[in-house]
């Protein structure tokens, strides 16, 4: 930072970030059919898996609601994602994205104000969803902490998702375009996963896939917080999955939009 | 002598194939509106995102407010205000907070920033909406709160892609008041237009740029008289007489007109050129059905410079 582009320090940084994630959730709560449209999705898939197919699903040692809730809360915050590669875009197609590069705010506060409210909403969206977990009948069995833990840890994973689709988002010219482009993406994520059934009673070829990767090592990791088992064994994993995401696509997001 | 508040010098720029500057060069006088005046795709966009640190250019150097915009981008931000054609404003925030984000954005302090937002508000007529979320406004009052958020740090330098592309008249008019009172108090503007009244109307120096290169620069009045300012209209008979003027009027440049019947002469010493025309088509005892004197619209320049339609 030289002398005559003061501004662009950690500090600026901080409060152009906070300026930016005010706006965007002054956005979102101006908008609240949103909200209300991201949660249909996922409860449409808890009344689905908990009456119509559960019966036919069985999971080992446990209820199958506890086994489902979890992986809900993951895929809602998975394709949460989403929802930063469309404000992006739009932002993007409606030229305001342009205006803010012209201004002498700090370079990375339009994503990180946009995937911090993102982390807002999403933490808000899993309360709720909680909230309908437990009306289906879903119990945690372990105690406050660890389940604080557990929503941390997927608020995490969606926060570190995020700067993917805020790369996408800068990539794509408008809102539906975004949306079109993650889908491809979110789909073999969340269902070939162990987020609605046990990987063993896959074909062999896809059990690698659908327990190793990212989703699904998060949800293990939220299911061991709010259901019980080894803990650390399965959380870290899915912490290095997080980290991992967030430094390498944080930079990449970033210097897409120096370059936008 | 006072130096130039924009400087632009060969810039070039492409993406890919797509060659959007091949050599721009250009300089705004400070206090002065220079117009940018191209077809769609001729690189007035590119140039202004150049200026306003959007884009580095591939080779070629610019200044703004004496700051260069590759290695001192900040300063030329702090230098600039920007307002483009797609009135680039959060719809679902009121005008209020849209102005104050723009003063906290651009390091303003809070107070500051809603002091200038309602000052502003009230400068642009939109106090009685400023609490009201923008996509209930008025395509004219978005880019009237555009231009407005454009303004929140009283910039020296004002960038203006196409402002009034889209707006009808009564807005476009209202808008070019506000850009005339800037620059009566001194701001210099960089103004990007297809539209040449709006050139005509607000520009002290014209740019015309055409395939990323400049075409052609000067006032108005020099650009319409580089196509030779007045011309005599000949209306005849028809085509063949048409034909037979024209032969005897080749040392005077004289062409056929759009209409195959009129003769169109470049009235290269006003009068004296007329007299002289209309003395040769009387020694030939053809009659002139009609007589106009014409003088080149900045449309007609635009053509003739760029041979496209704007």
């Amino acid at each position: 930072m030289s002398a005559t582009d003061k501004g662009s320090g950690f500090a600026w940084a901080i409060r152009d970030t906070i300026a930016m994630m005010g706006r965007n959730l002054t956005a979102m709560r101006r908008v609240p059919q949103v909200l209300v449209f991201s949660l249909i999705q996922p409860v449409i898939f808890v009344l689905m898996f908990r009456y119509v197919f559960g019966g036919a699903i069985k999971v080992p040692g446990r209820d199958y609601v506890d086994y489902l809730m979890p992986g809900i809360f993951v895929q809602t915050m998975t394709f949460g994602a989403i929802n930063t590669a469309i404000g992006l875009a739009d932002d993007k197609g409606k030229g305001l994205l342009e205006r803010l590069q012209s201004l002498p705010m700090s370079r990375y506060a339009v994503l990180s104000g946009r995937v911090l409210a993102d982390s807002i909403r999403n933490l808000v969206i899993v309360v709720l969803m909680m909230v309908i977990g437990f009306l289906v009948g879903f119990d945690t069995h372990t105690n406050v902490l660890m389940v604080v833990s557990g929503v941390l840890v997927m608020v995490g994973f969606g926060f570190a998702l995020s700067w993917l689709f805020a790369l996408i988002g800068l990539s794509v010219t408008n809102g539906e375009a975004a949306q079109a482009a993650g889908f491809p993406i979110l789909a073999p994520l969340t269902f070939a996963s162990n987020l609605f059934v046990d990987p063993s009673t896959m074909p062999g070829w896809l059990q690698g896939w659908a327990r190793n990767q990212p989703v699904s090592v998060t949800a293990d990791a939220v299911r061991a917080c709010m259901l019980g088992g080894p803990t650390a064994s399965k959380v870290i994993p899915a912490l290095l999955w997080s980290i991992g995401f967030g430094v390498v696509l944080g930079p990449l997001a970033v210097r897409r939009y120096r370059r936008s | 002598m006072t130096s130039p508040a924009i400087v632009a010098e060969g810039l070039v720029k492409s993406f890919g194939d797509v060659h959007a500057l091949r050599g721009v060069s250009f300089e705004v006088g400070t206090g002065t509106v220079l117009g940018l005046l191209g077809p769609n795709g001729a690189g007035k966009t590119t140039a202004v995102r150049v200026l306003t640190t959007i884009l580095v250019p591939d080779e070629g150097r610019a200044m703004v407010a004496g700051h260069d915009v590759v290695a001192s981008p900040q300063s030329v931000r702090r230098s600039i205000g920007l307002a483009g054609q797609y009135a680039a404003v959060d719809e679902n925030l009121t005008g209020r907070e849209n102005l104050v984000l723009i003063g906290r954005l651009n390091h303003m302090s809070t107070v500051s920033s809603r002091q200038r937002a309602v000052e502003l508000l009230d400068q642009f007529h939109l106090s009685d909406a400023a609490g009201r979320p923008v996509r209930t406004y008025s395509g004219g009052m978005r880019r009237r709160l555009d231009l407005a958020a454009a303004l929140v740090t009283h910039p020296p330098v004002l960038l203006l892609d196409e402002p009034t592309t889209g707006l009808d008249p009564a807005s476009r008019q209202d808008l070019w008041d506000v850009i005339s009172s800037l620059v009566a108090d001194g701001t210099t503007v960089l103004l990007t237009t297809q539209y040449l009244e709006e050139a005509d109307r607000l520009a002290d120096r014209i740019v015309v740029i055409d395939h990323g290169t400049v075409a052609a620069e000067g006032t108005s009045t020099e650009l319409k008289a580089r196509i030779g300012g007045l011309s005599a209209v000949l209306s005849l008979a028809d085509a063949a007489t048409a034909a037979r003027v024209i032969a005897s009027l080749t040392d005077l440049h004289a062409v056929v007109g759009s209409d195959d019947a009129t003769v169109i002469v470049p009235a290269r010493h006003g009068a004296a050129t007329v007299r002289d025309v209309l003395n040769r088509v009387d020694a030939q005892g053809i009659e002139i059905v009609r007589l106009d004197m014409h003088e080149p619209t900045l449309d007609e320049v635009f053509l003739s410079l760029t041979g496209s339609r704007s």
